[in-house]
């Protein structure tokens, strides 16, 4: 049985997408059979964020109308061996995903992988509550910012009344904070909420903290996860989320302002 | 007056601002989590009755649902003005 984890925030840019694909590919880098599902149809994105977007050649809602098997639909990654992707449909046809046909696809996949990742679109509409709809554990992407913020403690409010958990009275879906575009320098200027603040406000425990990174942009342009960018803190600090996502008790980095060297002062503080 | 601030110690940082809207906007919002679909609707409808007796303002009507063990008490507050 696989643990359904959906990334989801409401608010759009937050870096959901981001945050799927480096979570997914960290989970295989672990050695967890995983797949990472687009839900976004209509503007799918995944694909460009994993490299994979010239090898797509069925998507979700194919499957779903059952024009090509799920298996003919499934990317496996280039540059692991356990990863693999479910694309979105680019079809502009809104009601193309159905809950019965999720349904059928997540009981499939969930007898073959131990992790299935659900990239959830934008917004509360239809899209984005089916990719929460099914899920065991919610990683809710917030930036350091108010409406950032709000939407996320909507889109918690969604997860305890609109998923199936909810509905047929099981053990709620498990929540995680993950704060994504962190900037401990703006924070200590008073400048930017801080770590504490929205935890407090949102109330549910912190799964990570992403710091605002070049790498990032750098990770996309290329379609390489970031999560392979060892060097760089912001994929540090997505395996040190994967690590806490398997429940292991890992130090939370990359919250504080670095205090500069003589040397990187002098040479200029090198790759971020 | 920038610098008068800056010496006083008198500008709020832009991040507390921030926090406290948010605990009351997200406070607000988590009120009305529970609160069944038509709440809205039966609060704009009310105040549309009010008002065709009393001049009220929008935001001088207050309502909420209360829920106990085996029953439910809807409390709605008016605030009329003096007349």
């Amino acid at each position: 049985m696989a643990k359904i984890i959906v990334v989801t925030s409401g608010k759009g840019g937050v870096g959901k997408t981001t945050s799927a694909a480096a979570i997914a590919t960290g989970l295989a880098l672990r050695g967890k059979k995983t797949v990472v599902i687009d839900f976004d149809v209509g503007l799918r994105n995944l694909d460009l964020i994993m490299g994979c977007e010239r090898r797509v050649v069925y998507d979700l809602v194919n499957v779903i109308q059952g024009e090509a098997g799920l298996n003919q639909a499934l990317i496996r990654d280039k540059r692991v061996d356990n990863l693999h992707i479910l694309p979105a449909s680019q079809t502009r046809d809104k009601d193309a995903l159905t809950q019965e046909g999720v349904e059928k696809i997540l009981e499939t996949l969930t007898k073959d992988f131990d992790y299935i990742v659900c990239d959830s679109p934008a917004g509360i509409e239809r899209g984005a509550q089916l990719a929460m709809y099914y899920a065991d554990e919610a990683v809710v992407v917030t930036n350091p910012e108010v409406s950032s913020v709000r939407d996320s403690d909507r889109i918690l409010g969604l997860l305890a009344s609109k998923t199936r958990r909810a509905e047929n009275g099981q053990e709620p879906v498990k929540e995680h904070l993950l704060i994504t575009r962190y900037n401990p320098a703006r924070v200590d200027h008073g400048d930017m909420l801080n770590l504490d603040d929205i935890q407090e406000i949102l109330a549910i425990d912190l799964l990570g903290l992403i710091p605002e990174s070049e790498a990032v942009l750098r990770a996309s342009n290329q379609g390489i996860p970031v999560t392979h960018d060892n060097d760089s803190d912001a994929g540090q600090a997505y395996t040190d989320t994967v690590s806490r996502l398997l429940g292991e008790k890992v130090p939370l980095r990359f919250h504080e302002t670095q205090k500069k060297g003589l040397l990187s002062r002098m040479f200029g503080g090198g790759r971020r | 007056m920038k610098l008068l601030e800056f010496l006083k110690g008198e500008r709020k940082k832009t991040a507390s601002v921030a926090k406290e809207r948010l605990q009351i906007i997200v406070a607000h919002q988590r009120g009305q989590r529970d609160q069944p679909d038509y709440m809205p609707m039966l609060e704009r409808e009310l105040l549309e009755v009010i008002r065709r007796y009393v001049k009220v303002e929008q935001d001088a009507i207050n309502i909420s649902l209360d829920r106990d063990d085996d029953c439910s008490v809807l409390e709605l507050n008016v605030t009329l003005p003096r007349s």
